[in-house]
């Protein structure tokens, strides 16, 4: 978004004095990424720093379910507690594939267009084969994600164009693309009547008393935060957003990887649509319009540095469950729901402020480290 | 935000690509290609389109892009210096209800608009405190306004529409100079473009935010107050917003929350298309007009040709890429041809 995309390697290097405030945040990313460079001990304290920002969360999540429970009880309620992980299982869905395309330094606007999409596909599929296993039917939304991703993905690591305007680009074609297909078929909107039970069901269906749909998001994290974690070309990622350069020229496959991650989110997002069919019911050309924005913030209020190279999709699903908490505890509360947006804002803003302060925190307690380490 | 991080500006060519500097006669004024869409395009179309060209149309054509060529304005400043401002039409949806509300509350427009200015400066002046204080990436600081300030609007308005505005205001914002059919705000809108244009292209401060956004390091070193000059460059992005705001009521005669939403996508569209590179330091104010234009004019063609609505946005996003993905394009095929002469000495 700005010169600090041009040349990270050497801001980086550079460092920024503890004392005058540094400009910007990935000045120090490349630290948080690649730990093994800050020997052991630097390792530890990043990964403590980690924890410390999920616990945060965590924190905040529980403090704010307390205050809503003390002032109305009812809040944890059966019911209320299942509405509430529906609401949240589809925004993690979406935040777990857009931290891994955070992560690289790139950002895909596009996916609240891509669910709209896949969920009216998924609700055509089921009008015109009622018969279809629900299997399927996901399967067939993945597909309709993965493809709008390998398209995102393929101009983005192709033609090299920055993320942000693509998915801009594609966030208004995808949405268009699933407003001409309505309206060519005619069929506006999908009704719950016009859905099979089977698939109905699925949107209702618990597990132990758990909704399924927040298990399925549930798996997805986990998955995903597995693979972030411990395979390879999941480190990868981080490497090449906190140093593109650096990533390139040792020899990790920066487009094939970006390709990958938009194709990932991508079929994430399809799947989003497909959960949002299985529980909404109702779908209509508009479905998950302005979601990106929830979607990003998710992923920034848990922690995942906007320009890339850090943060967990542990704490983007915290994210996601924190911002859904807000907007459900704010009536109950006695707030007008209108506080909600500016609640949400609010929280983004001191996320972010938080990860400048805890990185240049971190940032400073490493370098005094190296310095009387050697 | 991008992958590859080469600094590149095949559209302004204000950047010496790195030495390399003798095939700068080549380079065109930065948006002079779309312009040339854009005049190519009005030429077919008035001829191909029946209706296109009635003063009528022309009129609305130009209603429809004051408010985002107006907040392109301040906005493409911001996006030189390699920031961005993506909650502007947040702004214009906090102006539009502070502004009913205000009204309901019975005081005169006169005192309402500069109160509302002033807000606008101030929301703006928040963004570039978090951004040039703080050192917070303006991205997410304004995708967390966009939501803040947006929140704020619903929590002074609500749900509720104030529409009473006086007759001779709400008609003066849609009128036309005589019978011409252009709209009567074109003439403030133009004097604010010209003094943009100038204090961009002009003047040291202009070409201050083009070293910004190539190499902000660079132009700190050599004596530019970047940080101050960014934060001014928020608030007039506030203020602007804010006028836009006023605008945007008196035009539709509706104080509304949710006025203007995603119009910040629309801007910052025509600014993308106008050859202004999303990382800064290069593009003109030329090309953003251009862009503004053409974008507003195709989908006014298309409707009148009764495309679907719904295509326009697929029209919207397709030029969107391209006219991103094509510089890159050419830049990379000019890059490969001349690899047998000697450039590099």
């Amino acid at each position: 978004m700005s010169e600090r995309t041009g040349s990270p390697v050497s801001t980086a290097a550079q460092g920024s004095p503890p004392s005058a405030p540094a400009p910007h945040l990935p000045d120090v990313a490349p630290e948080l990424a690649a730990p093994e460079r800050s020997g052991r001990r630097g390792s530890a304290l990043v990964h403590r720093l980690v924890v410390v920002r999920e616990l945060g969360i965590l924190a905040a999540l529980l403090l704010l379910v307390v205050v809503t429970v003390a002032v109305n009880p009812r809040f944890l309620s059966g019911q209320n507690v299942r509405d509430l992980l529906l609401s949240a299982s589809i925004l993690t869905v979406l935040a777990a594939g857009q931290t891994m395309v955070i992560i690289t330094r790139n950002v895909d606007l596009s996916v609240g267009s891509v669910l709209g999409l896949s969920a009216y596909a998924s609700g055509t599929l089921l009008v015109t084969a009622p018969d279809l296993p629900v299997v399927v039917v996901v399967l067939a939304g993945m597909a309709v994600g993965a493809a709008c991703g390998l398209l995102n993905g393929a101009i983005v690591a192709v033609a090299k164009v920055p993320s942000l305007v693509v998915t801009l680009g594609t966030l208004y074609a995808f949405r268009g693309l699933d407003s001409l297909w309505a309206s060519s078929t005619g069929r506006l909107q999908i009704n719950a009547a016009d859905l099979p039970a089977s698939f109905k069901a699925l949107g209702g269906a618990r597990v132990l008393g758990v909704p399924v749909l927040f298990l399925i998001a549930v798996a997805v994290v986990l998955v995903m935060g597995y693979y972030l974690r411990t395979y390879r070309s999941g480190r990868e990622l981080y490497g090449i957003g906190s140093a593109p350069d650096a990533a390139r020229l040792s020899g990790i496959p920066v487009g094939r990887r970006v390709l990958t991650a938009f194709v990932v989110n991508g079929a994430l997002a399809g799947l989003a649509g497909v959960l949002y069919a299985a529980r909404f019911q109702t779908l209509d050309t508009t479905a998950g319009t302005g979601q990106e924005l929830f979607v990003v913030a998710a992923a920034v209020v848990g922690g995942v540095a906007i320009f890339g190279g850090s943060g967990s999709v542990y704490g983007a699903a915290l994210g996601a469950l924190l911002l859904t908490t807000i907007g459900t505890a704010l009536p109950q509360l006695g707030l007008d729901p209108f506080w909600r947006d500016a609640a949400v804002g609010a929280l983004i803003i001191a996320a972010i402020a938080l990860d400048r302060t805890l990185t240049l925190r971190l940032a400073a307690r490493l370098r005094g480290r190296n310095v009387r380490g050697s | 935000m991008a992958v590859d991080t080469t600094p590149q500006s095949p559209v302004a060519g204000s950047a010496a690509g790195g030495g390399r500097a003798p095939r700068r006669p080549l380079t065109l004024p930065s948006g002079s290609v779309i312009t040339t869409f854009l005049v190519l395009f009005l030429v077919v179309a008035s001829v191909a389109v029946e209706g296109f060209a009635s003063t009528r149309n022309a009129g609305f054509l130009l209603l429809d892009v004051v408010v985002i060529a107006l907040i392109a304005l301040p906005l493409t400043l911001i996006v030189v210096t390699g920031e961005i401002d993506l909650s502007v039409a947040s702004t214009v949806g906090l102006s539009s209800a502070v502004m009913g509300k205000l009204w309901f509350a019975g005081l005169p427009l006169e005192t309402i608009i500069p109160v509302v200015l002033v807000l606008g400066g101030v929301l703006g002046a928040v963004n570039g405190l978090l951004v040039t204080r703080l050192g917070l990436p303006s991205l997410a600081v304004t995708i967390g306004t966009l939501a803040f300030y947006r929140g704020l609007a619903f929590v002074v308005l609500g749900d509720q529409a104030v529409a009473d505005f006086p007759r001779a205001w709400t008609t003066w914002a849609i009128s036309g100079i005589g019978a011409t059919g252009v709209p009567v705000v074109v003439v403030p809108l133009l004097v604010l473009v010209a003094i943009t244009a100038v204090a961009l292209h002009a003047t040291p401060i202009g070409r201050s935010l083009y070293a910004m956004g190539n190499s902000e390091d660079a132009a700190r070193f050599s004596g530019i107050d970047v940080a101050r000059t960014k934060f001014w460059l928020f608030v007039a992005a506030g203020v602007i917003s804010a006028l836009g705001g006023v605008y945007w009521t008196l035009r539709y005669g509706s104080a509304r929350a949710d006025n203007a939403t995603g119009l910040e996508l629309q801007v910052v569209a025509a600014i993308l298309l106008g050859g202004v590179s999303i990382f800064g330091g290069s593009g003109g104010l030329l090309g953003v007009l251009a862009g503004a234009l053409l974008l507003a004019s195709v989908r006014n063609a298309l409707q009148l040709v009764n495309v679907p609505a719904d295509v326009l946005n697929i029209v919207t996003g397709a030029l969107l890429i391209v006219a991103v993905v094509a510089p890159q394009v050419t830049a990379e095929l000019r890059r490969r041809r001349p690899r047998g002469r000697p450039a590099a000495a």
